[in-house]
């Protein structure tokens, strides 16, 4: 009951939206497609959900060619960018949808499709609003109708694009908690697009990161971070600072000092390493990168501090709160070790 | 309405610009309409009855409403499959198909009936085979009604382009993915959500079919109680000097702009009701 994707390839107009994509899904799984807009992930999204054709490549889903399949045959459970509720039926016609629309002999009773809505508003606590026009709703209730619309159908996968796009920041947390859960209580295989790193690392089993239309590293979250195969998902999964070094195996030489350095593969020679803002010392003297303090932000879990070195690069560092840098004045001069660094 | 107009201080100008406004309107449409009303009244009720009981004004009236019976539905099945197309699918050719789908609104009506009358009148391209074949299209009651249809194409298209444009394709992809085929993509997607922009069109388009003088005008050889639509009625008897009989015909006319304008007026404020709530969508 796996989807495979198997060398996908797309392209419009003569630009490469995917090239040679490849990955599988897992019965259950809840999968992120990460990328930043322009990746390809929901032309990818918009493949599996048959309402575009790839030029080269398979889909299959439990040893079925997908992509001979009519989109409407698919039964995948879409849930769109911006929700595309049928602005002219109630919330409990919205979800019954899917069931009504169904040929006479595999449409279930009247009374089937009203205990499924129920059951469904349920699932997304709107129970009393059944009667309501997705007008009357605020953008995260609607978001839940949508996903309740699309599990009506019973899917064999669910799709979503995007599905915190639109809302604001406390929804956002509160919806993302809620659909990690809902996924868990219906087990249904779920494949989410979503820019956002956070979002992806937060909720995922595993996550696809996209660039330019091809797939950068597939892995469990903590893999991709703490793993991290190329120098585009190192940044795109934080913040992050260069550091040009002299690197032999394991170790990164710097001018007076030396830190552990982290690879796919073992390197040598002269490299641009990486290294994230928490994994910093800062000390007023001794060896490490010359840079003076351009600004502090003291909000979140760690002070934020902005430096600038002589040759005028720019550092993110962070550190704890009651750490001896709280002292720090802005265009004092100060000394940045990193503890370890990242290299590709 | 949702769009009120800001409010500007009450100076003379603006109360000069007010009264010009209105004086103009009743000048250019209250003073004429009224005129009809005395006009067609100026010898008493009884004149103006038996004018509009005449057999000729009777087919008149019976002959401009199948017109608009006919043409008026073939327009709104071709609307809504030109807007369809215009709005839901990407081809060659598209600003050219909008440019020719304003070409009725631009071009004089006259040159809309004459093309018919090059096309299939006796000396037309295709008049000796037509007559050939025994079938009359100018002079007759084919060649109004494609008359019509030609000068009231744009309306139903023009009225569900932006409005199609406006709601965007998601809705009915959501529902293509939840299953639904083509007939019940249709008719349980696209038409509620485009019913009020298609009955407002239908609307202008019955007003235009019914009021059309110039194209029909060419077409119509103007014989009486058989190819004489309420406006060529009103023409002829004009000529001839029957002016309570011209203008009781008016009056008919008239009011059947008016009722078309009070639906109009409460369509907008109804659609206008349902677009806002779909813009909060």
């Amino acid at each position: 009951m796996s989807l495979i994707v198997s060398n996908i390839t797309k392209t419009f107009d003569h630009f490469p939206a995917l090239t040679d994509v490849s990955f599988q899904a897992e019965p259950g799984e809840f999968l992120a497609l990460l990328g930043p807009s322009g990746s390809g992930k929901t032309t990818l999204l918009r493949l599996l959900a048959g309402l575009d054709q790839p030029d080269q490549g398979k889909v299959e889903f439990d040893g079925i060619d997908y992509l001979a399949l009519n989109p409407r045959d698919r039964r995948i459970g879409m849930v769109f960018q911006s929700y595309a509720l049928f602005r002219h039926m109630s919330v409990a016609q919205n979800i019954a949808f899917g069931l009504t629309v169904r040929p006479s002999k595999e449409r279930p009773s009247k009374a089937e499709i009203k205990a499924t809505v129920e059951r469904l508003l349920k699932l997304i606590q709107l129970e009393d609003f059944g009667h309501r026009y997705p007008s009357q709703l605020s953008g995260g209730q609607r978001q839940r109708v949508a996903l309740a619309r699309a599990l009506a159908i019973n899917p064999r996968i669910l799709l979503l694009d995007e599905p915190f796009g639109a809302l604001d920041a406390l929804v956002r947390k509160d919806l993302r908690r809620w659909l990690r859960q809902i996924h868990d209580e219906t087990g249904v295989t779920t494949i989410f697009v979503t820019h956002d790193q956070e979002e992806a690392l937060d909720l995922a089993d595993r996550v696809v990161v996209l660039r330019s239309g091809q797939i950068e590293q597939i892995g469990k979250p903590v893999e991709l971070y703490h793993r991290p195969q190329t120098e585009f998902v190192f940044d795109f999964l934080g913040s992050s600072n260069p550091a040009p070094a002299r690197v032999d195996g394991d170790t990164a030489h710097f001018d007076g000092f030396s830190v552990p350095v982290i690879s796919a593969t073992p390197l040598n020679g002269q490299k641009t390493t990486r290294f994230r803002p928490f994994d910093t010392q800062l000390a007023t003297e001794g060896a490490g990168f010359k840079a003076k303090l351009v600004s502090v932000l003291p909000a979140g879990p760690s002070l934020r501090l902005e430096l600038k070195g002589d040759d005028g690069t720019l550092y993110e560092v962070h550190q704890a709160h009651d750490s001896n840098s709280a002292d720090l004045k802005l265009r004092d001069t100060v000394y940045i070790r990193p503890t370890k660094v990242y290299a590709f | 309405m949702s769009a009120k107009a800001a409010r500007f201080p009450k100076t003379p100008a603006a109360i000069g610009l007010t009264l010009f406004v209105v004086a103009w309107m009743t000048l250019v449409i209250i003073l004429p309409l009224a005129n009809v009303l005395f006009e067609a009244f100026a010898r008493g009720v009884a004149p103006y009855l038996t004018s509009l009981a005449h057999p000729d004004a009777i087919s008149a009236v019976k002959l401009t409403l199948l017109v608009a019976a006919i043409a008026v539905p073939l327009n709104a099945v071709f609307g809504i499959a030109a807007a369809w197309a215009i709005t839901r699918f990407e081809f060659s050719g598209k600003g050219l198909l909008l440019s020719i789908l304003d070409l009725p609104f631009t071009i004089s009506p006259v040159i809309s009936g004459l093309v018919w009358v090059l096309l299939f009148g006796a000396h037309g391209w295709f008049g000796a085979a037509l007559q050939d074949a025994g079938i009359q299209i100018i002079f007759a009651l084919p060649g109004l009604v494609i008359a019509t249809i030609l000068v009231t194409l744009p309306f139903v298209a023009r009225e569900l382009i932006p409005l199609m444009q406006d709601q965007g394709t998601d809705e009915e992809v959501a529902a293509v993915t939840l299953g639904a085929n083509g007939w019940s993509l249709f008719f349980r997607v696209t038409l509620p959500n485009i019913k009020w922009a298609l009955t407002y069109g239908v609307l202008l388009c019955t007003a235009r079919a019914m009021g059309e003088f110039g194209a029909v005008s060419v077409v119509s050889g103007h014989i009486r109680g058989l190819t004489n639509t309420l406006p060529l009625h009103i023409e002829v008897l004009y000529n001839e000097y029957d002016s309570v009989g011209a203008f009781a015909a008016a009056t008919l006319l008239a009011g059947l702009a008016i009722i078309t304008l009070i639906l109009k007026t409460f369509l907008e404020w109804r659609f206008a009701g349902e677009l806002a709530a779909h813009r909060k969508h």
